[in-house]
């Protein structure tokens, strides 16, 4: 039982840590395709951004990318861009743009998730409703990653 | 030795993804001789240029299992709904047989309409619909429950005496509201991923998402046996199973909405020929 209520303390704690200063989804703006400010203090940390995008209950990101340095990794996706260089083609706040709101950054239509959205959805699960995909820190920590995902 | 062991694993995972991308694309289904449509050219007003059924889109390995009724594990329902057909039941101990008679005669062609206008109960009618209706109507039975092993091996049956025959769906007169409603659903993005059907099944079939193959969701095989699922299910079961991969919530199985949509999806895999009971992964 004292294991339980511990574990339980511990992951509040963690919790609310995870999210002490990280800008909540209904604040982030996006101006002109980008979003400048990260969206939490703690800079992005690209080994475990590496983790979230693989992770298929979180970024999923290989479900539609190819990304060479994955390529040990099965199954790389064909329904969006391949991903190698794609540090060399957007910026870390374009970058940001883009996983946090794909329809207003790249086009109405895109196929691709917003990861970092939690309304204005239609008939969501019940255990997602009023949910990002992703926390405000694994955004960051994917963004860092994808920054390192260069070919010039 | 272990990390071997471990390469090798790994290479066979992406020998088996690349097959799946590698499908002979001149392959025909032909069963017992008979050549099915699985691919024709879509008329002006499709989204597509080719209509294609879900079959080519699978592995060699998988698409075999389908050219021989002694392998297709779908046959085995099929065949437990013939042994339904002749057996009586409900209260006034009737089977089907007694009064459709032969099904391969009396069943033809039914479910390349199928779902239909049924202008007793004034809605669209899905062939579980039908099933159940005929059943309290002229069986004074239970009705069965939507994906029960009887429902499906039922649909199965009925439907195995259209194969091969073109998917033929009316959209006009009382159905085309229904239509309308099936084809709004289908541009309509839903859940936490917030995409529509179309997303994946109009702009993006022929792609890989991970080691899935998307199709254009033809549905002219169903109830199918699904290797995933190790059994059967429904037209309906597949689509609340895409709705819970994008984090919807699905609608229930037999309701307006999934009767809608599957009206809707019939009516773009027009001219296929009906594959029930096919099999897919």
């Amino acid at each position: 039982m004292r294991i339980v209520v511990t574990t339980a303390l511990a992951l509040l704690i963690g919790v609310s840590g995870a999210n002490a200063g990280a800008m909540k989804p209904g604040e982030v703006k996006i101006v002109d395709g980008a979003v400048a400010t990260p969206l939490t203090d703690q800079a992005g940390d690209p080994e475990k951004g590496r983790q979230w995008f693989l992770g298929r209950k979180l970024g999923n990101c290989l479900a539609c990318h190819v990304n060479s340095d994955m390529a040990k990794e099965p199954y790389h996706g064909e329904v969006g861009p391949p991903l190698d260089g794609v540090a060399d083609r957007w910026t870390p706040a374009e970058l940001r743009a883009i996983l946090v709101n794909s329809k207003e950054a790249l086009s109405p239509d895109t196929i691709m998730p917003s990861f970092y959205r939690d309304s204005g959805f239609n008939r969501v699960a019940e255990q997602f409703a009023g949910k990002t995909i992703l926390t405000a820190q694994q955004v960051e920590d994917v963004i860092a990653y994808l920054t390192t995902l260069k070919e010039k | 030795m272990r990390k071997l062991l471990a390469l090798g694993l790994v290479g066979g995972l992406l020998a088996v993804g690349a097959q799946g991308v590698m499908a002979d694309e001149n392959a025909e289904l032909v069963i017992d001789g008979k050549t099915f449509v699985t691919k024709l050219k879509a008329p002006a007003d499709s989204p597509f240029d080719e209509i294609l059924s879900g079959w080519r889109f699978r592995t060699d390995e998988t698409q075999a299992l389908q050219l021989d009724d002694f392998e297709n594990p779908a046959m085995i329902s099929a065949q437990y709904g013939e042994e339904l057909w002749n057996t009586a039941d409900g209260a006034d101990g009737k089977s089907c047989a007694d009064c459709h008679g032969d099904a391969s005669e009396s069943m033809k062609g039914l479910r390349a309409q199928m779902p239909k206008w049924h202008e007793g109960k004034k809605t669209l009618f899905a062939l579980e619909d039908h099933i159940n209706w005929s059943r309290e109507e002229h069986q004074k039975a239970k009705p069965w429950k939507w994906e029960s092993q009887e429902m499906v091996a039922m649909t199965a049956y009925i439907g195995l005496q259209s194969r091969g025959m073109p998917v033929n769906v009316k959209i006009d007169g009382p159905a085309q509201e229904w239509w309308e409603k099936g084809k709004e659903l289908y541009y309509t993005r839903v859940g936490q991923l917030d995409m529509a059907c179309s997303h994946c099944h109009e702009n993006n079939y022929g792609n890989m998402v991970r080691a899935d193959h998307l199709s254009q969701g033809q549905i002219n095989g169903f109830p199918v046996y699904r290797l995933k699922w190790q059994g059967m299910g429904s037209i309906h079961r597949r689509f609340k199973g895409c709705m819970d991969n994008i984090r919807a919530t699905p609608y229930k199985r037999g309701s307006d909405e999934f009767t809608a949509l599957e009206l809707y999806l019939a009516s773009r895999g027009q001219g296929l020929s009906v594959e029930t009971p096919a099999l897919r992964n």
